[in-house]
């Protein structure tokens, strides 16, 4: 058994773990449990965390004041909808350390209905960016003082980034020189707005049967 | 103005005229508004109160038709953000995509992209000093600033076919080679350059009047500063030496060798002064790119990503193919996303991109420099003149085809 042991070459030592993985285990140490839905490491270069919408602000509160992170910057703020899924709107926060020069992605999930807690109070750039995204998706920021349309006109209605808003919108603008007045009109559209489904009908279309086995074959071999 | 009269016989014969605080609007057609500012300005007598930008006028939805194209149609609208200086806009998507897709441009394209990034920090720079001088009533910088602009953007001109619009740099490298001579041209130009700076800043630096109407208006602490999100020339001003191309560097700016001018105070004078010693800097790059720049292919081999030649397209049946997919259904970037940012003129611009598997960006979010630094505008002109709202407006650098995309 001994000379079994000595026989085997000595493991190599696991690398030092890279700034951006450190990054990601201290943060995660220094959360409390069940917090943190989802991380990863995208590319080996971007931290990104998943947490539970009730806990953004303590976690925001705590990447700014902790000095091992000390991000000073809320650099970004958007929303991306995902419409099939319960909570369809991720909010996702792009935070920035100068001083210790690392970055971090902070994402939550809400529904058009439940409001998110608003980080003005910890950056003031937030602002303008969660109101870009409650104008853009609609997301309800609770706590933010001004939450005003902020990119489309006065008076717009809907939230044109979201998947089913059409491209073209719903009303256009034109000047009516009878009138001598702008004028909003329901668009017209001389023709059908055409939008190409790319997917190639022998790759996109997965149910038909007795195909099975290939679909099988190309996704492993993926 | 509104003026109340209180005439009640109890205040004994004497009139108390009160001056409510008023408001102005100020834009969207204002020359200093540098473009659809709107800005409702809350005045007590000559100072500011409260300062609210409108913005949004120049909305077209950049973002959303993105998501209707496929990445190399996506490209041209990052022109169209900050259009000062298009190229720098279009490094930054080209990157992200070439991030999801996992792979490098040649290093002769990152040196062309190098290069016309820089050509275009000194076109935004040349464009914002000279326009701020207009602002605050210097009128010649300007007639000499565009004839600057315009000599660079024939090298825009002669290298993508279009002065502004340049489409150029594309994902896996950039469209096309230089032209022949170019690099002559930007030699030449690039030998008298620096006579230029000094030219404006004799016309600015030590000048009273431009001093007066910018020195200790809008002052920014750094510690400020980084609350409201600002980056590049801004921030520096204010007395943090922080620039991507140094802290984060992209392409190849880790084997050249410039400076990061770094300011104390951040306020107007400083941020103007941080610019004109980045023209130097931008100088000096150009200058490293022409000398150092290799041979080489300027697009990756994949003809999967990159289109292949026109005269092989003339001879090759696979060719013709390639060029028909790409320019028709486009490439398909796996499942991922990526915050990409490059050091743009006037700070960080990032692309945060979400791709689904498919030829079309699922999300692409625009952030833009501009955006932040337009939201402190009350911060920072605040007790100041209704005149230093200009100044500090100009000393921003504000572009709306970013800020509102």
């Amino acid at each position: 058994m001994a000379e079994n042991d000595t026989a085997v070459a000595p493991a190599e030592p696991p690398p030092p773990p890279t700034p951006e993985q450190a990054l990601l285990a201290a943060v995660l140490a220094s959360l409390p449990g069940g917090v943190v839905l989802d991380s990863q490491i995208a590319r080996g270069a971007e931290v990104e965390i998943r947490i539970r919408r009730e806990a953004l602000h303590a976690t925001m509160l705590m990447l700014r004041d902790d000095p091992r992170f000390a991000f000073e910057l809320c650099v970004d703020v958007c929303g991306v909808d995902w419409p099939t899924r319960a909570e369809r709107f991720d909010v996702v926060y792009h935070l920035l350390s100068m001083a210790l020069n690392h970055r971090i992605r902070v994402i939550v999930a809400t529904d058009a209905a439940t409001p998110v807690a608003s980080i003005c109070d910890i950056w003031p750039s937030a602002t303008w960016f969660e109101r870009e995204t409650w104008d853009m998706y609609g997301v309800v920021f609770d706590g933010q003082p001004d939450l005003r349309r902020i990119l489309t006109d006065y008076g717009f209605e809907g939230h044109p980034l979201r998947k089913d808003f059409p491209l073209t919108g719903f009303v256009e603008v034109r000047y009516d020189p009878e009138r001598q007045a702008v004028v909003y009109e329901p668009v017209k559209l001389t023709q059908e707005f055409r939008n190409f489904d790319f997917l190639s009908p022998w790759e996109g279309m997965t149910t038909l049967p007795g195909d099975e086995k290939v679909h099988l074959n190309r996704i492993t071999r993926e | 103005m509104s003026l109340s009269t209180d005439d009640t016989p109890a205040s004994g014969g004497t009139r108390t005229v009160e001056i409510d605080s008023h408001t102005i609007n100020f834009g969207p057609q204002h020359p200093a508004a540098h473009g659809v500012l709107r800005l409702i300005l809350e005045m007590q007598g000559e100072v500011v109160e409260r300062a609210d930008p409108h913005i949004g006028l120049l909305h077209r939805g950049t973002e959303k038709l993105i998501e209707h194209k496929t990445y190399l149609q996506a490209l041209p609208y990052f022109d169209r953000l900050d259009y000062v200086a298009p190229m720098a806009q279009e490094h930054c998507f080209a990157l992200a995509t070439e991030k999801l897709l996992g792979i490098q441009a040649p290093l002769r394209a990152q040196y062309i992209r190098v290069l016309f990034a820089e050509i275009s920090r000194v076109l935004n720079h040349i464009l914002n000093i000279t326009t701020y001088a207009l602002d605050v009533g210097a009128t010649t910088p300007s007639l000499w600033g565009f004839e600057q602009r315009e000599v660079l953007l024939e090298f825009y001109d002669a290298t993508s076919g279009s002065h502004y619009h340049a489409n150029y740099f594309r994902p896996g490298g950039v469209a096309k080679d230089l032209p022949a001579g170019l690099t002559d041209r930007i030699s030449a130009w690039a030998e008298q350059f620096p006579t230029f700076v000094d030219d404006i800043e004799r016309l600015l630096t030590g000048n009273r009047i431009f001093k007066q109407r910018t020195v200790d208006i809008g002052i920014m602490t750094a510690e400020e500063a980084m609350a409201w999100g600002f980056t590049g020339p801004c921030i520096r001003a204010s007395g943090c030496a922080w620039d991507l191309r140094r802290s984060q560097p992209y392409e190849i700016y880790d084997q050249l060798d410039f400076e990061i001018p770094v300011g104390s105070h951040g306020d107007c004078y400083e941020r103007y002064l941080v610019r004109i010693a980045e023209m130097r800097e931008s100088h000096k790059i150009i200058k490293q790119c022409l000398a150092q720049m290799p041979s080489g292919p300027i697009k990756v081999a994949d003809s999967k990503i990159a289109p292949p030649k026109r005269a092989e397209m003339k001879r090759s049946m696979e060719a013709l193919i390639h060029h028909f997919k790409l320019y028709s259904e486009g490439y398909h970037v796996p499942e991922g996303s990526t915050y990409t940012a490059v050091e743009a003129p006037k700070g960080e611009f990032g692309v945060y991109l979400v791709a689904d598997g498919t030829n079309r960006p699922y999300r692409c979010k625009i952030r833009a420099p501009g955006f932040a630094h337009l939201q402190a505008m009350e911060k920072l002109s605040k007790g100041h003149m209704l005149a230093d709202a200009v100044s500090v407006i100009g000393s921003l650098d504000i572009v709306f085809g970013e800020i509102d995309r």
